[in-house]
């Protein structure tokens, strides 16, 4: 075969897999966005954005990526630091670290419902400790807060693992000469990691954050099993759109509205932690 | 050639096994009912044995949905029977539901029957079972009822000054609303609290009963547990007695009464100035035009609305039959108290029976929607209630203007689309 066509040739079955199974539906949620029994208009993007909560819904979303993420961020890098150090035991701690990877996040959200709900782990837990006298109810309408932190909470528990298992991957990538070079010459533990590991990460910290970003305006499960009706985000105005209303214009409307926030952002990070051509290790 | 003799052997020997597996092919049976996996169990092995080969496969509304418009568009389908709630129905066009007119069954409620035909002319469903709201109670808290008040009749002053007693004495609030995403409250504003205090649910939504209506509403609200905003079920919170009082459907009540029988009561929902307003819930069997095999099918409506069958569904799945049949004594508790909490509510002096929306089509969900945005604005976010309801009205009137669809009771009948007043 001629070489010069077989990378096109490895990468026709992917193509077309994705053709059929991502460009194509795309192609028709976008004409059911962009069109109603009147033709093609704007009029379910008008429809979506007018709704009282809508608003509402879009800065919870917001709120809580800006919150999760660079937490989520921080703890990942801290994690694929320890683990990288470790000699013994490494592959131990990484496999416990990564299980709430392979728990569903409905399932997550369920765990986590367990601990705060009133008569939940936490309520009996203070209990029996002789903290509180009754159990109080954490996720309520009153307290919008708790309830902002729970969801966080179980954000980060469910998903941080997915940055840790790039990071630690990156982590692995970085030459041992540089960090051996850096010793030579005097520079602490902290301005070893700024100096070398923040900078030869970028490839690895660029990837993770794309996903867990994207993942972060797609949250659904998590928010509905804590938050109920208390803590609208955008995916589960597309779910009731879909499901309780029926309007499979408005929910295609919403879903690319996410897509868009979604492509803003990646296009964002993209640019911001772009590696300079021939500055690869 | 003697190849192409094989090849056309094995072809059509292939055709015939194809052919003989798809006439003995089980019936599917598509329902949105009986999802619990006791539930869906008990309707296998209880209410469709001795009905042929009937696969019961229940399912969330919305995959429920999916699969039988998939079907739909593409023409051909194996869904042979569909069982799910008369809102279900509605949201669907007619055409693709099967006439059942000649299969010469149906309700013992003339109303239910009407209800069934989806404003054609002829049935498009047949009214499998029926069921409603009613209150149940810790028997703890019975003790704490207001003086002079009695539970078979109970105004909403008093139940809301019952639930205030309960909560000064255990320092919680114990009433318990299905408030959650998957609970029922908007049946409670359309078919309970707007009956009772308005006589209406669509005419009367921004009148000044209206006004009175969400006033007491947030008085209610104000002795109700505050997770409520999660519970949608409230078996569950009456079991772990986060709740000692609370609305629900029938069947979110049952597991309650079955677990712990001597410990609940169940009672009629509370009357206001109007009325006891209430609202039975109907769920029904149809056929849609893609059903493998309509015989099989029609023979499967039939065996649903069979008196034995109906009883069996009744200790299936806490749904009352919609026919005439003698109910045996050996009715699991659940359905024991509900029945009597129901018929006594149904008998009240002051009874204000309402029917389930009608003529909205695949308007249903933005009909409910206005109602649970009002108790969201009004209620949980504090908004001002004239204002709120001036809001929600200009929706609401949305949605009657485009579908057109005329009051049913309790409002008083209209020419053409129901007005907003």
């Amino acid at each position: 075969m001629n070489p010069r066509l077989l990378p096109y040739f490895l990468i026709f079955p992917v193509t077309l897999f994705l053709c059929l199974f991502f460009l194509y539906p795309f192609v028709l949620v976008s004409q059911e966005a962009f069109s109603n029994e009147n033709g093609y208009n704007l009029d379910n993007f008008r429809e979506v954005t007018s709704y009282w909560k809508f608003p509402i819904s879009l800065k919870n979303t917001f709120l809580l990526a800006a919150a999760v993420v660079p937490v989520q961020l921080a703890l990942s890098l801290l994690m694929a630091t320890m683990v990288n150090r470790m000699k013994r035991g490494r592959d131990l701690i990484l496999y416990i670290w990564t299980i709430p990877l392979g728990i569903s996040d409905l399932a997550a959200g369920i765990i986590w419902l367990a601990i705060f709900e009133q008569s939940g782990f936490l309520n009996s837990m203070l209990g029996g400790l002789g903290l509180i006298d009754s159990p109080t109810n954490f996720l309520s309408y009153q307290t919008p807060v708790m309830v902002f932190v729970a969801i966080m909470l179980a954000e980060i528990w469910r998903a941080t693992a997915i940055m840790l298992v790039i990071l630690v991957a990156g982590i692995g990538l970085i030459p041992k000469e540089y960090y051996e070079a850096g010793e030579v010459f005097g520079a602490s533990p902290w301005q070893r990691f700024l100096k070398i590991t923040l900078p030869l990460l970028r490839p690895s910290l660029q990837t993770a954050l794309v996903l867990r970003v994207i993942l972060a305006f797609e949250v659904f499960a998590v928010v509905q099993a804590l938050g109920g009706t208390l803590f609208p985000v955008l995916m589960g105005e597309t779910y009731a759109y879909q499901f309780d209303l029926l309007d499979g214009g408005a929910a295609a409307a919403i879903a690319l509205i996410i897509l868009a926030i979604s492509i803003t952002f990646t296009l964002i990070i993209m640019r911001a932690l772009r590696v300079p051509k021939g500055a690869t290790i | 050639m003697f190849l192409r003799l094989k090849i056309a052997g094995a072809a059509s020997a292939f055709a015939l096994c194809v052919g003989a597996s798809a006439a003995q092919a089980d019936v599917l049976f598509w329902s949105t009912q009986a999802k619990p996996v006791e539930e869906a169990q008990a309707m296998r092995e209880q209410v469709l044995n001795g009905a042929g080969e009937v696969d019961y496969q229940p399912n969330d509304a919305g995959p429920w949905l999916t699969r039988l418009n998939a079907e739909l568009q593409a023409g051909s389908g194996t869904i042979g029977v569909l069982g799910a709630l008369h809102g279900d129905f509605s949201a669907m066009d007619p055409e693709d539901l099967a006439d059942l007119d000649d299969l010469g069954i149906g309700a013992s409620s003339d109303t239910f029957n009407d209800l069934a035909k989806l404003g054609t002319g002829s049935s498009q469903y047949i009214p499998w079972m029926q069921a409603s709201y009613i209150m149940a109670a810790n028997k703890k808290a019975l003790e704490y009822l207001p003086e002079g008040a009695d539970i078979n009749s109970l105004t909403y002053d008093q139940l809301i000054e019952w639930s205030a007693n309960v909560m000064e004495a255990t320092g919680e609030a114990k009433f318990g609303f299905p408030a959650g995403p998957k609970g029922l409250k908007h049946r409670f504003f359309q078919g309970y609290l707007y009956p009772s205090y308005t006589n209406g649910v669509v005419r009367t939504f921004a009148s000044d009963s209206a006004v009175t209506a969400w006033e007491k509403m947030k008085e209610l609200w104000a002795v109700t547990n505050p997770g409520s905003t999660n519970f949608s079920f409230l078996q569950e919170q009456l079991l772990n007695e986060d709740v000692w009082i609370a609305f629900d459907h029938t069947s979110r009540l049952a597991s309650a009464f079955n677990e712990r029988p001597d410990d609940f009561v169940a009672f009629p929902a509370p009357a206001g100035p109007e009325g006891r307003g209430f609202m039975p819930v109907i769920a029904g069997v149809a056929i849609p035009r893609t059903a493998p095999d309509m015989e099989a099918s029609k023979a499967l409506v039939a065996h649903m609305l069979k008196p034995e069958t109906q009883i069996a569904t009744l200790k299936a799945t806490n749904f009352f039959p919609v026919i005439d049949v003698e109910l045996p004594s050996d009715l699991p508790p659940s359905v024991q108290a509900a029945g009597a909490a129901i018929a006594t509510m149904s008998s009240s002096p002051d009874a204000n029976p309402g029917l389930l929306p009608a003529g909205l089509g695949d308007k249903g969900g933005d009909f409910n929607r206005v109602y649970v945005d009002t108790f969201e604005r009004i209620v949980l976010a504090g908004q001002p209630i004239e204002q709120v309801l001036e809001d929600q009205k200009r929706a609401l009137e949305r949605i009657m203007e485009e579908t057109g669809a005329p009051c049913w009771a309790p409002d008083a009948p209209s020419e053409g689309a129901c007005p907003v007043e």
